[in-house]
């Protein structure tokens, strides 16, 4: 069976009468069915996205499709909500959650003719990086089952890689969009912060988190961000900046100035087919015309650490919520408040996710505050500077998403440390609240994806797409 | 009168006072504010912290807290930032709250109280900007505590002041004087029974003439400015005890206890909670341009003291009278009303101090639910100025107007025959009448008794059925016994 690999192959088809929006679920449907061991799925809404295709294909018969996302079959991280629909982060503390509200990206799909086939397993709250942390199972790397899709948009990544559906949705905390898609094969990107509203994305750092597209193409990723992005009353922190046409921009060809970090390509600790990969890249890119220049960051060391402080003490006031008092999993042998909170939360919370609530509870704790968050705080204002001195010269900063390939599943229980690293050339994006997008371009010698990353200045997601079209398309 | 031991002490106090803002809608989502609605029927996905919701800030909350801030004579923060205060409870959804940390959107103000006669300022620490909690009961259900989330969310800002209070009577004036404000900017009702004003006090006590602060003691549950009083009195007494027989004050927080005015202890200064503030990442800092507090203070109604200055100086009155007249905001209002038709300020002064003010005591209603308007006791002053009816008539005459208030000043005044004749002709007659009445009181007056001449004005009311015009009967009178 051949799965479309973008919309408008698809809306070609569609509008042609070649096939319908309910074969295409049907397709997808079974290709879920085929495919369960990779755990995507956490829930498939069968069948009301097969009632919404049959909604849609009546809009065919009319011959008035409406939506510019007509027909696009796209399953939902699972810490995105969906009025009436189960929502749980994949966490155990929301059993049987279900939502009353939508978020407003999944309003914005809806009004543009999206079909919402159903939400994708992650890691827990988003904390992980291999998807191992889900309360449902792990997820496995369609590429090669007994290997990590990455995280914690793992399921995002692997339903779009293993053709489950054609996009989705992920969240990008720490690069839980890019690195999944770096680890699948596939393209995701993580907008400039407030570009894309957060409101009914479950907070995990509330000054990181981004909700982005994951795709096969750029085309895909340019038109889901037509449609997602923009200003929301909802959300204080979403950007007032007008939307581009992404797809408008997607032919453009030029040569561009681009800077990547030595430190980052030139480590030895870098997987080498990583690093090979990314000095090919360069050569390229050269040959193509474009200057790309080494340029040094001497505040990388200091990356890793100043995310995980400022994000947990985030996190842990964000989870404060989550107390078996109104919605979701209440202890049943708690007596009083004080009890149901501690027992709710105890067996509510995985592992992971208690770690990081205790090490952002302690950070913003009396006495520890100033050598803590505030200091992050300060070292996350030179990151950005230094970061936005860079972009203010160049084009892009390119760097390889991830320093190593997909890992076997369990090889990296029990260190979270090295966990963390794993993340050192995604936060930055977070940090500094600048785009980055995860292309791939290549595979390791064990057949694994390689992703490399781009970053860009705030708000020149048209530049960077059209850019990562030109590479793309060779 | 003999000095006891507590003459030795002084008390420091300092107080703060949640206000809760007459906003429509609540601080962080679109929700009703209204008052008494069934529980939880006033609670978005924001209010009950359903995962993925945030905070979306009511603009109408920044202004409120300006108007305060500049009645408070404060300065206005210009970047404001928001932070979360954190405490599980269950009545609080998010397990934060969130509130103004280290950029209160006002600071440095001050307030003058008067006890005694005696006039004082009285520092404004800050004032900030927060939400309300739900509200838990434990008595509705033999075996759950329910807890409804309606007031969670509800707008408040908080007024601190300084530790300049020195007496209960000093904190019971600069409750009401805060309360007087906050009525008349229209923020805040004011209602500590019902809540939507809340007092908590920090009391210390130390010895005369020290510069040191005692330990402090925090008491809470006073539901009105009177049980301030008390709880200020009763821990005044608690602390100096203590002191005087050789033990300690505890820092802690206290509950008071209205039966018998005393307090008992809540929790120790030990159990305090950690709340973790932390700037709130959902809510960007609002900035406030002085362009904007501008635009707030130009909407500002008139304060009582911008009252009290003009009654006394433009309009003459008495300083006495000028503080009655701004009381309460409704009452100035109608006084303002009235003297933009009137130009007998003082007669106008009298009619709301005397006449009016009795009638709504006696009758336990608001000058707002009045039947009369400021027109209709204009037109009552206007007939006495010009004379057609007497003050005692006009106070017939108002009392008619209660009755019916469609009717005319001038018309209801000639149906109960209030209108005083100055037909020189007729008081003539009536003079003349009254003399022959008593030709030897004449012989009298001539004969030099000037003070009889009360008797024979009597007799011309008398006849006239009070309806001669005093003034020119008087003059009348006059004449004919000098001629």
């Amino acid at each position: 069976m051949a799965f479309y690999r973008t919309l408008s192959a698809l809306q070609g088809d569609l509008f042609s009468g070649k096939t319908t929006c309910k074969q295409v679920v049907q397709d997808y449907l079974d290709n879920i069915d085929r495919n369960k061991s990779i755990n995507a799925f956490i829930e498939v809404f069968k069948d009301s996205a097969l009632a919404r295709a049959e909604e849609l294909d009546g809009q065919l018969i009319n011959r008035q499709p409406q939506g510019k996302l007509f027909g696009l079959v796209i399953g939902i991280k699972d810490n995105i909500v969906y009025k009436s629909h189960l929502s749980t982060s994949s966490s155990k503390i929301l059993t049987g959650h279900r939502s009353i509200y939508s978020a407003t990206v999944i309003d914005r799909l809806i009004a543009e003719g999206a079909i919402i086939i159903g939400r994708l397993n992650c890691d827990e709250f988003a904390m992980g990086s291999s998807n191992e942390t889900s309360y449902y199972g792990p997820v496995r790397n369609p590429h090669n089952q007994e290997y990590v899709p990455g995280g914690s948009s793992g399921g995002s990544a692997a339903a779009v890689a293993a053709d489950l559906c054609m996009a989705s949705l992920g969240s990008d905390t720490g690069g839980s969009i890019r690195q999944p898609a770096a680890f699948c094969g596939i393209i995701g990107l993580k907008p400039t912060y407030g570009r894309v509203s957060r409101y009914g994305l479950m907070a995990y750092g509330s000054s990181f988190d981004q909700i982005g597209p994951m795709a096969h193409s750029v085309e895909d990723i340019a038109r889901i961000m037509e449609v997602i992005a923009g200003a929301d009353d909802y959300d204080a922190t979403s950007s007032s900046v007008k939307v581009e046409k992404y797809s408008e921009r997607l032919q453009e060809k030029s040569t561009y100035k681009i800077a990547y970090y030595k430190e980052a390509i030139e480590n030895s600790n870098i997987h080498p087919d990583i690093r090979s990969a990314a000095m090919k890249l360069v050569e390229d890119l050269k040959s193509q015309g474009c200057v790309v220049e080494p340029v040094s960051l001497k505040e990388l060391d200091y990356i890793v650490p100043t995310y995980y402080v400022l994000s947990t003490a985030e996190a842990s006031s964000n989870f404060s919520r989550y107390d078996g008092v109104r919605y979701g999993y209440r202890a049943e042998d708690a007596g009083d408040l004080d009890s149901t909170y501690k027992k709710s939360r105890s067996e509510g919370f995985g592992k992971e996710v208690q770690r990081r609530i205790m090490s952002g509870t302690f950070v913003l704790s009396a006495g520890y505050y100033d050598a803590y968050y505030s200091k992050a705080q300060k070292v996350r204002r030179i990151i950005a500077d230094k970061t936005n001195e860079v972009l203010s010269s160049y084009d892009f900063i390119l760097c390889p998403t991830t320093p190593t390939p997909p890992y076997k599943l369990g090889s990296h229980q029990g260190d979270p440390i090295a966990m963390y690293l794993g993340d050192i050339f995604t936060v930055q994006a977070n940090l500094v609240g600048v785009p980055g997008i995860s292309i791939p371009v290549g595979k390791t010698e064990e057949g694994l994806p390689i992703g490399m990353q781009f970053m860009t200045a705030k708000f020149q997601e048209g530049k960077l797409l059209s850019f990562c079209n030109q590479i793309l398309k060779g | 009168m003999e000095l006891t031991v507590y003459d030795k002490y002084e008390a420091v106090i300092g107080l703060e006072v949640h206000a809760q803002l007459l906003t429509k809608s609540k601080i962080y989502s679109a929700d009703s504010t209204e008052y008494g609605a069934s529980p939880n029927t006033q609670i978005s996905a924001i209010t009950l912290a359903m995962p993925g919701t945030l905070p979306k800030l009511n603009n109408e909350v920044i202004d409120m807290a300006i108007k305060v801030g500049l009645a408070l004579n404060c300065k206005i923060t210009e970047v404001n930032e928001f932070a979360r205060k954190h405490y599980f409870y269950a009545d609080l959804p998010k397990g934060y709250q969130i509130t103004q940390d280290k950029t209160p959107i006002c600071t440095q103000g001050h307030i003058e109280i008067e006890v005694a006669g005696k006039k004082n300022n009285i520092g404004i620490t800050r004032i900030h900007m927060e939400e309300d909690a739900g509200k838990n009961n434990h008595e509705l259900d033999p075996f759950f505590s329910l807890v409804d989330l309606n007031r969670a969310g509800m707008p408040l800002i908080e007024i601190v002041s300084e530790p300049d209070i020195r007496s209960s009577d000093e904190a019971y004036s600069y409750l009401t004087e805060l309360r007087k404000l906050l009525r008349y900017l229209d923020v805040c009702d004011g209602n500590m029974e019902e809540g939507s004003m809340r007092c908590d006090a920090n009391i210390s006590v130390r010895l005369k003439g020290s510069t040191t602060f005692g330990t402090r003691v925090e008491v809470k549950n006073m539901n009105s400015i009177r049980n301030v009083k008390r709880a200020i009195d009763g821990e005044f007494k608690r602390q100096i005890d203590l002191i005087e027989s050789g033990q300690e004050v505890l820092q802690q927080t206290r509950g008071f206890n209205p039966a018998d005015g005393s307090t008992a202890a809540l929790r120790s200064k030990e159990l305090a909670n950690d709340y973790r503030y932390f700037p709130e990442p959902d809510l960007p800092p609002v900035i406030v341009k002085q362009k904007r507090v501008d635009s707030v203070k130009s909407l500002m109604p008139p304060l009582p003291s911008e009252l009290v200055e003009k009654f006394t100086s433009e309009l003459e009155l008495s300083a006495y009278d000028a503080g009655v007249l701004t009381d309460e905001k409704d009452i100035a209002l109608y006084y303002l009303d009235l003297i933009s038709k009137t130009k007998n300020y003082k007669a106008a002064a009298n009619w709301i101090m005397g006449e009016v003010k009795s009638y709504l005591n006696q009758n336990a209603i608001e000058i707002k639910d009045f039947i009369l308007t400021p027109n209709h006791i204009f037109s009552i002053i206007e007939l006495v100025d010009k004379g057609i009816v007497s003050s005692s008539g006009a106070k017939r005459l108002f009392e008619a107007m209660i009755e019916q208030p469609t009717v005319s000043a001038s018309d209801l005044a000639a149906q109960l025959n209030l209108v005083q004749n100055s037909d020189t002709d007729q008081l003539k007659s009536w003079a003349e009448a009254a003399l022959q009445k008593y030709p030897e009181k004449v012989l009298e007056y001539q004969g030099g008794k000037k003070g009889i001449l009360g008797l024979f004005m009597g007799e011309v009311m008398k006849i006239s059925g009070g309806q001669a015009d005093p003034k020119s009967t008087n003059k009348i009178l006059q004449e004919l016994l000098n001629s």
